[in-house]
């Protein structure tokens, strides 16, 4: 009998457009690069909202472009957002950022520096972070069907551990929300080379499949163009092999233990879309960790699974990411990174069962408030993946 | 005590899951998909995560974990030595 039944809830906010989120965050957030002082100035003038910088929003076009619009407006759109300032250096991008999130229905708005400068645009952008923050601190969780809990996958930092307990612990977690109708997601289209076949082989339609191989194909043809000799110690990772992992296939089929026994592949998308139905989706993406979790943050998941070997130490600003560990010499060097130690399953001291049901409980803490490790440790990388150079 | 895991009773690699393990070293594995225990004798210090080979392989052999394919033998190995990226290389990229 798992800790989890169709009938487990939690308490979540509930947002305008009916999702449910597990945090309650107001953000600030910059269109580019120029915008980063003062949406860092406004998030140091109002107490409880929150900045989120980058590096990047100015003369990107086509598909790179259209990536960047997809990942800040899914940002602003997450459930785990109560509300939204954008700051741009001009209007044009900014309000197609603003509508973007405002589809949603939760309160949004947009400033732009051009003409005002930084001292006006703070100014403004302040009052209204005021008032955002003040009434989202009187949003009440309520209760909500573990269904409704969104939860996406990538591991970090990986060795020989993760494929032997970690990342089977979140199988084992995922083959049992998948029968209960979570949206679940995975990615990291790079670090399936190797396994690609039993990826294909669980999709749930030949068409399901035929797209999954489109998308690993069409990451293979990227890294063939650019490669040099190998990928240049990249993948796998100096980390990797110090931690014994030896080749691409090896960490591959270490990685995809994290889709379990059972579940099937329901659908996939690319970077940052939304998923349109329950199951679980593969995504598109890169294989580096803060990259693939602000895409999984983007794509509307409320809470992510991260098995490290190593001790990957990474978070995300809006997405609560709870790290999972089976290698004791981690555990024991690193404890303030790991929320869930499931490094017993080596000895056999607890079985997988076990480690996924204590994932799950860590879950279920976590949708009710509990601060990860990585959130306590103020951990808030967010990274937006290019696609090619600017214009 | 398990020094070592493996996944399929196929794999010619497995996994060294305890600190310290030293050239002499009599250790007992245990085979997940199973659940069954085996013995191998170590013959080199091998770090924890790390693999030992469980069987002699040649160049150009295909290298076993998970029961799947993980890559080639790029110089020989005897039972009981640590496999890692100095013997057995990737078969793509």
């Amino acid at each position: 009998m798992s800790v989890i039944s169709k009938d487990t809830t939690f308490l979540g906010y509930r947002r305008e457009n009916g999702r449910v989120g597990v945090r309650n965050h107001v953000i600030i957030l910059p269109l580019d690069d120029l915008s980063n002082a003062a949406a860092e100035a406004v998030a140091h003038n109002i107490k409880g909202c929150m900045a989120i910088p980058h590096p990047y929003g100015r003369l990107q076009f086509g598909a790179d472009l259209d990536l960047h619009f997809r990942t800040l407006i899914g940002t602003g759109c997450n459930p785990n957002v109560a509300a939204v300032v954008v700051i741009g250096i001009e209007d044009g991008w900014t309000k197609k950022v603003v509508d973007g999130i405002a589809a949603t229905g939760k309160p949004v708005t947009g400033f732009g520096i051009e003409g005002h400068g930084d001292h006006d645009t703070i100014l403004r952008a302040s009052k209204v972070a005021r008032e955002y923050v003040q009434w989202a601190s009187e949003k009440q969780r309520e209760v909500c069907g573990i269904s409704e809990l969104w939860v996406s996958t990538k591991c970090g930092e990986s060795d020989t551990t993760s494929g032997c307990g970690a990342n089977p612990t979140v199988g084992n977690a995922f083959d049992k929300l998948h029968p209960l109708g979570n949206y679940l997601c995975f990615g990291e289209t790079s670090e399936i080379t190797g396994g690609e076949s039993i990826v294909a082989a669980r999709c749930k339609t030949p068409e399901v499949a035929e797209k999954f191989m489109f998308m690993f194909n069409r990451y293979q043809d990227m890294i063939n163009r650019h490669k040099t000799t190998d990928l240049s110690e990249s993948q796998p990772t100096k980390g990797n092999i110090a931690g014994g992992l030896t080749t691409i296939e090896e960490k591959a089929l270490g990685n995809i233990q994290k889709i379990g026994k059972k579940c099937t592949v329901d659908g996939v998308i690319d970077k940052a879309e939304m998923p349109t139905h329950p199951g679980l989706w593969f995504m598109d993406s890169s294989s580096a960790a803060a990259e693939m979790v602000t895409l999984c943050a983007a794509s509307g998941y409320v809470v992510h699974f991260f098995p490290t070997g190593q001790g990957n130490v990474i978070g995300n600003p809006i997405l609560p990411v709870i790290k999972i560990c089976a290698n004791p010499r981690t555990v024991r060097l690193m404890s303030e990174h790991i929320d869930v130690d499931s490094s017993g399953l080596l000895q056999r001291d607890i079985t997988l069962d076990q480690a996924g049901d204590k994932l799950l409980e860590c879950m279920l803490r976590t949708a009710n408030g509990r601060l990860t490790a990585a959130e306590a440790l103020g951990h808030r990388e967010f990274v937006l993946t290019r696609l090619f150079e600017s214009a | 005590m398990i020094h070592f895991v493996l996944h399929d009773a196929k794999d010619t690699v497995a996994v060294c899951v305890v600190e310290g393990i030293k050239k002499g070293d009599s250790l007992k594995g245990w085979i997940m998909d199973e659940d069954r225990m085996i013995e191998v004798k170590a013959k080199a210090d091998i770090p924890i995560g790390h693999k030992i080979a469980l069987k002699d392989m040649a160049v150009g052999d295909t290298v076993w974990k998970y029961g799947i394919d993980m890559g080639k033998v790029v110089a020989p190995i005897t039972a009981g030595e640590h496999a890692h990226v100095h013997n057995i290389k990737t078969k793509r990229w």
